[in-house]
């Protein structure tokens, strides 16, 4: 869908795979990324192209790496992408932080999938603060449409400011669907790839002042630009000022409250630097000024600035910075939607509350009380869960309290239920074996508990490496459990240097991780975590160790086994025991595996929509009752 | 093209793993061959499975919306899972609000792990009955293993859908949609997924 080439076509795609069409539109030559929700399927999408002309595609180890890739092909003079999510900025923002002296040659621009209300992330970070930080232009799209429309523009406006441009697409522009009407596909732009003899691309001191200097030119640029937009009277009294999805929210909220002809809306699309006399031009003779934004008050608070210093009479500000513009869980927390936007405007004209929530009393009656939620839970045969179980059982034979610590991907579940409350940290990429390397100091001051660090195969080349050289460096305490699954599972399968497959399908080398441990001297022990006795024994057998030890825990990921092959498992209701079992509902009460529930008799049901055949819970169960189905499981 | 209101928002609500989200996207497709202008959004976590997924598709006849709906301004919702049609109805039915729902259950680890309890199919369904003008149900799950795999419930739902005969799209652009979907599908997949839609199916007014 993405490379059709037939312009004046209307069709629907995600934010996602319209900001990878805008990157076509504007004949991209490279792209970059690690992938990370909410933005992965923009670089997925360029990677499975089927046409003739091919983008060159990398998942890169990590997004440091990812965006000095990117710019080497700017440098070169190709239009080059770079794509993240909001943490994965911050991994590569040291390069950010230099790349803005030299400045790039080919369009260079990066795309930062920010997730407000960390629908799935750790944590809500706003991105745009980086873009002031690095005084690079800033981007923010509100729709699927202007996204396209944005990345299309975005390597235009890098190649005449010489500098990359920041594109901040929240999740609600990411994982939305919209409608576009398609542009055409340029063949190829560049004729000349090379680097001249003159060319030389260094962050020094003095390069400072062009850093300033291309700011400017890009405040310049934003005062005419088009993805800014007001509508409403002018000199209006009150003026709300807004961006991204938080502009088409307030949109709705003005009609809806019939307040469209009262007060203005200043929307804006360019949110670094701002476009100043622009937004003096709409506010100056406002009162009242309104901001609805995702998630900190960054334009709240650099409007303000803005006003202090060139405005000419006294403003009154209403945002997450004064409270008054709130998301669910209070100013500066989540996510906004017409609802808050609503809310926050009728209180501002002491309208009553517009939001018409249905009256659920009876409900309430009906079923005594909240409705279950839905907690996040590890998939059915997913050897994590294995991982896990095989983990706390061995730290319960060992009897010393020890800690696990862990970090981001599918298994970060190990901090909640789904993995039996096992993780005792988890913060950025690779930060459990980075703080394996102090625990696994503490011996010194009487600590005597073992420390572990469980980490994904993906997470191992991202960010462990480091951190597993300190620990042999400095002989730290500590096992390493590197829970590999041969995927990167969390964002939707992607490859990663262990498989032995590149991001576009290739046949690629596959790195080992046990060749690597091994080579640093590391004791490697390699188990299949399914087999939970022998997992459990080796895991002791580990913990007896001084020094770093590393276990790697290998099954593939159950939802890309179960696209190969698909066992079934059932439950033989003769030999299953149910509440007389005396094993208290194990494999659906205690191991809970989303596939088995308890039925009426309280014997155990498999799921055969649920169920992806791993066979864990036919080793677990004390009486053999579960069997695979067409194995002598199929009982009548 | 006709609306009965603008924009007209239906909901697709299921739980991960159910594959609300290709409905949803051939919810989108549909409405947009129809000629609507439309805006979907996706609501889910970082668990794939097992957690409650809900999409906004908004139809109108010439705007751009933003992709979540107000709570109360809920037209049609389309849910494959009892609890989450009660969860969504919650909060975006209002007086004027159908409810197609499929009966087969999906237990939340907690019912699992017998720290709380599922509610019974027919509280739920006289709960809905208090919040929305219309429930129509659907043995979506029954009817997908009819047509070859359970887990074609999400098509048998999208069949469901284009058979009430109040929403503004025609059946034979979900039909459409759904081949466009198809398209780089194995053959079995292609089969399993035209009889889920072509399947027989009464729409049970409660």
């Amino acid at each position: 869908m993405i490379s059709l080439n037939e312009p004046g076509r209307k069709v629907i795609m995600s934010g996602n795979e319209a900001m990878a069409r805008g990157a076509l539109e504007a004949g991209v030559d490279f792209c970059t990324s690690y992938p990370g929700s909410p933005s992965v399927e923009i670089a997925e999408s360029l990677f499975k192209l089927k046409t003739e002309k091919k983008v060159y595609g990398e998942w890169s180890t990590n997004e440091i790496v990812a965006l000095e890739a990117a710019a080497a092909a700017s440098f070169a003079g190709l239009r080059s992408i770079c794509i993240m999510k909001q943490n994965g900025l911050a991994v590569a923002s040291d390069f950010l932080l230099s790349l803005n002296h030299p400045g790039t040659r080919g369009g260079l621009v990066i795309i930062v999938g920010d997730d407000p209300g960390a629908h799935s992330s750790i944590n809500e970070v706003d991105s745009r603060h980086f873009a002031r930080q690095a005084e690079l232009p800033l981007l923010e799209p509100s729709s699927v449409a202007e996204a396209r429309d944005m990345v299309r523009w975005a390597f235009e406006l890098s190649e005449e400011l010489e500098t990359c441009v920041i594109i901040r697409a929240v999740t609600r522009v990411c994982h939305a669907r919209g409608n576009l009407v398609l542009e055409s596909i340029p063949d190829k732009l560049v004729q000349d790839v090379r680097i001249e003899p003159w060319d030389r691309f260094l962050c020094i001191a003095p390069m400072h002042g062009m850093v300033h200097m291309r700011q400017e030119k890009a405040r310049k640029a934003f005062e005419e630009s088009l993805f800014n937009l007001y509508t409403g009277p002018e000199h209006a009294e009150t003026v709300i000022v807004s961006s991204g999805p938080s502009a088409l929210y307030a949109h709705e909220a003005l009609y809806l409250l019939s307040l469209n002809e009262n007060v203005g809306l200043l929307k804006l699309g360019t949110t670094w630097p701002l476009p100043r006399d622009l937004i003096l031009e709409h506010l100056q003779h406002a009162s009242k000024i309104i901001l609805f934004e995702e998630t900190d008050p960054f334009l709240e608070q650099n409007i303000t600035s803005l006003l202090a210093q060139f405005g000419d009479k006294k403003y009154a500000f209403y945002g997450q910075a004064s409270g008054y513009v709130s998301g669910d869980n209070g100013p500066g927390l989540g996510e906004l939607n017409v609802d808050l936007v609503a809310r926050s405007l009728a209180k501002a004209f002491d309208l009553p509350d517009p939001v018409k929530l249905p009256d659920t009393s009876q409900v309430n009656d009906l079923l005594k009380g909240s409705l279950p939620e839905r907690e996040m839970a590890l998939c059915a045969g997913c050897p994590h869960r294995s991982s896990f179980w095989a983990i706390k059982s061995a730290l319960e034979l060992d009897g010393r309290k020890g800690i696990v610590l862990g970090d981001i991907g599918c298994y970060t579940l190990g901090a909640s239920k789904a993995g039996f409350w096992l993780l005792r940290s988890l913060m950025c990429m690779g930060s459990g074996v980075g703080l394996a390397n102090g625990f696994g100091q503490l011996h010194r001051f009487g600590m005597k508990q073992p420390v572990l660090a469980v980490m994904g195969d993906s997470t191992f080349f991202h960010a462990c490496l480091p951190a597993l050289v300190n620990g042999v460096y400095n002989r730290a305490n500590f096992l390493a459990i590197v829970l590999d699954n041969s995927i990167t599972a969390m964002t939707g399968f992607q490859p990663h240097p262990g498989v032995g497959v590149s991001a576009t399908g290739e046949m690629a080398s596959s790195i080992k991780i046990e060749d690597i441990t091994t080579a640093m001297g590391i004791r490697t022990e390699v188990s299949d975590p399914h087999l939970l006795n022998d997992t459990i024994k080796i895991i002791s057998d580990l913990l007896q160790e001084a020094g770093p030890g590393v276990l790697i825990l290998r099954k593939e990921c159950a939802l890309t086994a179960v696209k190969k092959e698909r066992k079934l498992y059932i439950v033989n209701e003769k030999l299953c025991a149910g509440s007389s079992c005396g094993c208290n509902n194990f494999c659906s009460t205690v191991f809970a595996c989303p596939a088995i529930s308890i039925g009426a008799d309280s014997k155990a049901v498999i799921s055969d929509v649920i169920c992806t055949g791993c066979g864990a819970c036919a080793l677990l169960c004390p009486k053999g009752a579960i069997l695979e189905a067409n194995k002598g499981g199929a009982v009548s | 093209m006709k609306l009965k209101k603008e924009p007209y928002n239906q909901i697709i609500a299921g739980v991960g793993g159910q594959g609300n989200i290709l409905a949803s996207a051939l919810a989108g497709i549909a409405a947009t061959v129809a000629g609507y202008n439309v805006v979907v959004g996706e609501t889910y976590g970082a668990s794939q499975r097992g957690g409650s997924v809900m999409s906004h598709v908004r139809l109108s006849l010439d705007k751009t919306y933003g992709p979540l709906v107000p709570s109360g301004q809920a037209d049609l919702i389309v849910a494959f899972e009892p609890l989450e049609a009660l969860r969504v109805s919650s909060k975006y039915a209002g007086p004027s609000t159908v409810v197609i729902v499929n009966l087969t259950p999906v237990y939340p680890v907690s019912v699992l792990l017998q720290e709380a309890s599922y509610p019974d199919t027919e509280s739920i369904l006289t709960a809905l009955k208090t919040l929305a003008k219309e429930i129509y149900t659907v043995d979506a799950t029954s009817l997908a293993r009819k047509a070859g795999d359970p887990r074609a419930q999400n098509i048998v739902m999208i069949n469901a859908m284009s058979l009430y005969p109040d929403q503004p799209v025609e059946r034979d652009f979900y039909n459409k949609a759904l081949e466009e979907f198809l398209q780089g599908a194995g053959s079995e997949q292609k089969e399993i997924n035209r009889r889920a839609f072509e399947i027989e199916l009464d729409l049970i007014k409660i």
